[in-house]
């Protein structure tokens, strides 16, 4: 148990920390489901475009998570 | 009428679950008052399993084997340590003779978790050294740590021997199809062999992510691209193989990628670029004293959001599979039972999220040579006179 922090503060702050940006990512994916969904339904003809730009919106929101994760991850460990 | 619609056979084995952690509250009570102040715990520890599998190693190691006596015996392929000090000259030896972390080997200790806790014992700390369980330290000749001595260690681990194998692979099939092409074999017959599984992919980086982006520049970019995307890729599928190592899960290896795109976007920056960046045009001057800071920034972001995204995403796929499987163990520690009963949901979830995790391999490998694409499409972009203007992503 070397690698994790043994203050306990610490590990709860963090884990808290990445359900909350859990959370966040959630409701921007969904957003950009929802988004690229309605879309698909108007314009059936412009699917590609649309599943291109979703992915890397996606990929994009994920990203600002993962920064959270990765501070959350810090937190516990250093 | 709720009460009706309860599936019987779903409560007898909710019930059956419960009365498995009935038992194991009192076993565990019984266990803490016993083992309470031990330092080291028996049985699984999850922390250990985890950071094993994620974290670089000297060995490639599959699974322990436990003898009747209860000693554990690791299954594992040993890998060449190659070790430079100033004062000691430089050492190689296969880690295999280190013995698991069991014996020092020509003044090298290999540090575990047994280890560390020892020196935790003795008053040095641990965590301002830097010293980590698969860390290879300098001792003296009583075995304690030689502070004076500064080791490099720059042995071939899994990891790069992992990365060395896939690149062979990768350079042995393009070399292969791109010699076909040469002889005309694709180009004016119908592609045969591995040439239908790679040239739909290759095709796929131009049309896709160089030609949208980059516009009549695209040929100058592609090979780069290419290379990125097939490198990530190739990586991140191997790392999926259990029992490999997690190259592109290491921040290392994802930052010198991160580095090398942030030097393909500084090279193909114009002027109309860092004339955007510096001094924005069309601003108030209050605007401006915000807007330039942040863009300033936004130059050094892009890169570090490429590296931060392929790390946590391929550190997260890993960690999600090994704590799913963890499970199983940490519930069988309590009790054999909840540990069978844990394994049928367990494992159905690992699978379920390997197949996603191949999903994530190509997504991750497509995001980055995307966003690559995209920042060196704006860093050479022209003013809104160009013809050459293809889209305007918005992008951090």
């Amino acid at each position: 148990m070397v690698l994790l922090s043994e203050v306990p503060n610490a590990n709860a702050g963090g884990a808290i920390g990445a359900g909350l940006a859990a959370m966040g990512a959630g409701i921007g994916v969904g957003q950009i489901g929802k988004g690229a969904v309605e879309a698909i339904a108007r314009q059936p003809e412009a699917l590609n475009d649309i599943r291109s730009n979703m992915i890397l919106t996606a990929a994009l929101v994920e990203g600002a998570a993962l920064f959270a994760i990765i501070v959350g991850f810090l937190a516990m460990v250093l | 009428m709720a009460a009706g619609r309860v599936n019987p056979f779903l409560t007898l084995i909710f019930s059956v679950f419960l009365v498995c952690f009935s038992t194991t509250v009192i076993a565990s009570e019984d266990k803490n008052d016993q083992e309470g102040k031990e330092e080291k715990k028996p049985g699984f520890n999850a922390t250990e399993v985890i950071f094993g599998h994620i974290l670089d190693a000297h060995e490639f190691h599959f699974f322990d084997i436990i003898k009747k006596n209860g000693e554990k015996k690791p299954v594992t392929i040993p890998l060449p340590v190659i070790l430079y000090s100033p004062q000691r000259g430089l050492t190689s030896f296969m880690s295999s003779k280190f013995h698991h972390g069991h014996d020092p080997y020509k003044g090298y200790m290999l540090l575990t978790e047994h280890k560390i806790h020892e020196m935790k014992k003795q008053g040095i700390d641990v965590k301002k050294a830097g010293l980590n369980p698969g860390k290879i330290i300098p001792i003296t000749a009583d075995g304690k740590w030689d502070q004076s001595v500064k080791v490099y260690d720059i042995s071939l681990t899994r990891n790069v021997v992992q990365m060395f194998l896939a690149l062979s692979i990768l350079v042995w099939i393009m070399v292969a199809i791109a010699k076909r092409y040469q002889r005309g074999e694709g180009v004016n017959t119908a592609p045969k062999g591995m040439q239908n599984l790679l040239e739909p992919v290759i095709t796929f980086v131009r049309d896709e992510v160089a030609k949208p982006n980059l516009g009549r520049k695209y040929e100058k970019y592609l090979p780069y691209l290419l290379t990125v995307f097939f490198f990530i890729l190739i990586n991140n599928i191997f790392g999926l193989i259990p029992g490999s190592a997690n190259v592109t899960g290491n921040i290392a290896v994802t930052l010198v990628l991160g580095l090398i795109s942030f030097a393909v976007i500084l090279f193909s920056s114009n002027k109309h670029y860092w004339g955007h960046i510096v001094n924005p045009p069309g601003m108030p001057i209050g605007v401006k004293a915000i807007l330039i800071p942040v863009e300033i920034l936004s130059v050094f972001i892009k890169p570090f959001a490429l590296i931060i995204r392929l790390f946590a995403n391929m550190v997260a796929g890993h960690i999600i599979i090994i704590c799913l499987i963890s499970l199983i163990f940490i519930f069988a520690s309590l009790n054999v039972y909840a540990g069978w009963g844990t394994s049928i949901f367990s494992i159905a979830f690992t699978i379920f999220i390997y197949f996603i995790e191949i999903l994530v391999a190509f997504i991750q490998a497509f995001i980055f040579s995307m966003l690559t694409a995209v920042f060196i499409g704006q860093a050479f972009e022209g003013g809104h006179d160009d013809v050459d203007h293809h889209s305007d992503p918005v992008v951090v």
